[in-house]
């Protein structure tokens, strides 16, 4: 599902920011833009001081999946990763943002009558969070599965608010010990028939690819990779696929049926 | 602003496309109607179109440096068949006249390329990448006067249609190559290509791009564009698009005042689809305001030497 965008980026006023343990979570007003669809990403900069941060850097603006859009009010999660996501985690209500988007295509609802298994975790949560939303107004059952390394990360979980939550952690602190494999593995003996939704760093995801191939349960999976633009443009984004050659994540992705790649890429 | 003639071409302004970085095609899916309806370029140049298809360069292909980026795509493109057959019929709706940049290893194919386009009424000029290694010395066509002589004497006679010299920068003397061109028959030259560059992955130290070396653009560039433009404007007579680095009006103003007839916008366009419009009614209002003065005594403008106030993002 694409909803297109406004053609331009639109400068706009961050209403809100605050800690979710080890995120940030940044609100903006963005009364023009349209309603998303779960799973589509937005380009954000900041409008002053983009730059002369850490290697003279941030440039390019950085690509979030949001976490919730109500009535004009667009949210985003993420961590202070690099100059990028610290210039972002400077801003507080009042400053302005660029914004660009909603960009690519988002999740598709599961065949009639599966239930929608959402498994993730870490800078994974937000389009798990705003397709719950989702899932829930449609009247989908749905449960996610999040994973975590520690209790600070774990706190993310809270920002999924629309099904009922399992957490796993890396040390225990939060949840179960373990993998959102593990959870997973539990959740699909239980019901064969689920459709997963993932999203997540690359290694777990990989993981849980490789999990729902080889039981042969449909995934879809919200993949990340370096891009510069979000529409087309610059074909950096791009992941292998095995119908031959790449494709670019920005507008055939960033969701895509996990059996159309052999593996999530180390880099996406 | 008046239209602007350009090899024959009547364009709306002066601001164009770099190629390779705007996919006009992709941007419709994305941005739908509005896209046409306020077309940013006066002209819309395509991406590198090669004889055969290439899937283009392993990722990671992209990495951000100090107001600027390296890009090692590798000319992804569905080779020329596939471009005439699906691409052609939706860059010939755009409502401004296509460029359409191709590459070739050798003369034979770049002189296949260039009879196919010209054979297409759909298309209004022909831009030549020679960027791209002699099969027989190894070095970049375009950084050798004799290399790029002889190729643009070998397709000149293939076609009518404006023939644009797309140069490198990565080369001893770029004014001697655009010589070259214009020598044997170019109707323009289009200057800068990327800046040959690196980056190592962090910890590893290996090169972080798939592709080993990429190219340098943005902001970062803008200083080696001008003088490049500049440079060649000294020594031939023939239409310049001038492009490197442009992120504000100023920066278009610069390259024409250095002798472009036409700007492209490139990396700016991925920060902003929309940029180069705002560019170019930015370069519009400085050319109002900027009437050449008969005046001595008009004071000359204040300049700070290393902290440049006009260069905000």
């Amino acid at each position: 599902v694409r909803v297109q965008a406004p053609f331009g980026r639109r400068r706009v006023a961050v209403t809100g920011a605050r800690d979710a343990g080890a995120y940030r979570v940044l609100e903006a007003a963005d009364p023009d833009g349209p309603q998303p669809w779960p799973g589509q990403f937005y380009m954000l900069a900041a409008a002053e001081r983009w730059g002369a941060g850490a290697d003279e850097r941030p440039y390019l603006p950085r690509a979030f999946s949001y976490l919730q859009a109500d009535a004009g009010t667009l949210s985003f999660m993420f961590e202070d990763v690099g100059p990028g996501t610290a210039r972002l985690g400077e801003l507080r209500a009042g400053d302005e943002l660029w914004l660009l988007g909603p960009l690519g295509i988002g999740f598709t609802a599961p065949d009639g009558g599966r239930r929608a298994l959402l498994a993730g975790g870490g800078i994974g949560i937000p389009p798990l969070s705003a397709w719950a939303r989702e899932l829930a107004a449609q009247g989908i059952a749905a449960e996610a599965l999040l994973g975590f390394r520690d209790a600070a990360h774990a706190a993310g979980a809270g920002l999924l608010t629309d099904a009922p939550v399992q957490v796993a952690t890396d040390d225990g602190s939060v949840g179960r010990r373990g993998l959102v494999t593990d959870l997973l593995a539990a959740a699909l003996d239980e019901d064969p028939a689920a459709t997963v939704y993932a999203c997540g760093p690359p290694r777990m995801l990989e993981a849980v690819r490789a999990l729902c191939a080889a039981r042969d349960v449909p995934a879809q999976l919200a993949l990340e990779a370096g891009m510069a633009c979000g529409f087309g443009a610059c074909y950096g984004c791009v992941v292998p696929v095995r119908e031959g050659g790449y494709l670019r994540l920005c507008v055939d992705g960033p969701v895509l049926d996990a059996a159309r790649i052999d593996a999530v890429p180390a880099h996406a | 602003m008046t239209t602007v003639d350009f090899c024959g071409l009547r364009l709306a302004h002066p601001v164009v496309n770099g190629s390779g970085t705007y996919d006009a095609i992709a941007a419709r899916r994305v941005f739908g109607d509005a896209l046409l309806a306020s077309f940013p370029f006066s002209a819309f140049v395509s991406k590198t179109i090669t004889l055969q298809p290439r899937a283009g360069n392993p990722p990671p292909r992209l990495w951000e440096t100090p107001a600027g980026m390296i890009n090692s795509i590798g000319l992804p493109n569905r080779g020329l068949a596939g471009y005439l057959e699906y691409d052609l019929p939706e860059l010939a709706a755009l409502p401004v006249p296509l460029i359409t940049n191709v590459m070739g290893s050798t003369e034979a194919e770049v002189a296949a390329l260039v009879e196919a386009v010209d054979a297409r009424p759909e298309i209004a000029a022909i831009e030549l990448n020679v960027s791209c290694p002699n099969v027989r010395t190894g070095l970049d066509i375009g950084a050798d006067p004799a290399s790029l002589g002889a190729l643009v004497r070998a397709v000149r006679p293939l076609t009518g249609k404006p023939l644009i010299v797309k140069l490198t920068p990565n080369t001893a003397d770029v004014a001697a190559v655009a010589q070259a061109a214009e020598a044997e028959g170019a109707d323009a030259i289009s200057l800068i290509n990327t800046l040959r560059a690196m980056a190592l992955a962090p910890g590893s130290g290996e090169p972080w791009l798939g592709g080993g070396t990429g190219g340098l653009s943005g902001p970062a560039i803008r200083a080696v564009a001008l003088a490049q433009v500049a440079a060649v404007a000294r020594r031939v007579r023939i239409a310049i698009v001038g492009m490197g680095g442009i992120t504000r009006g100023n920066h278009a103003r610069d390259l024409l005042l250095a002798g472009a007839s036409l700007v492209a916008v490139g990396t700016e366009n991925f920060r902003d689809p929309i940029a180069a419009s705002r560019i170019c009614c930015e370069l519009k209002s400085l050319q109002n305001a900027e009437t050449p003065s008969t005046s001595v005594n008009e004071p000359r403008p204040q300049v700070e030497v290393d902290v440049n106030s006009a260069d905000s993002p």
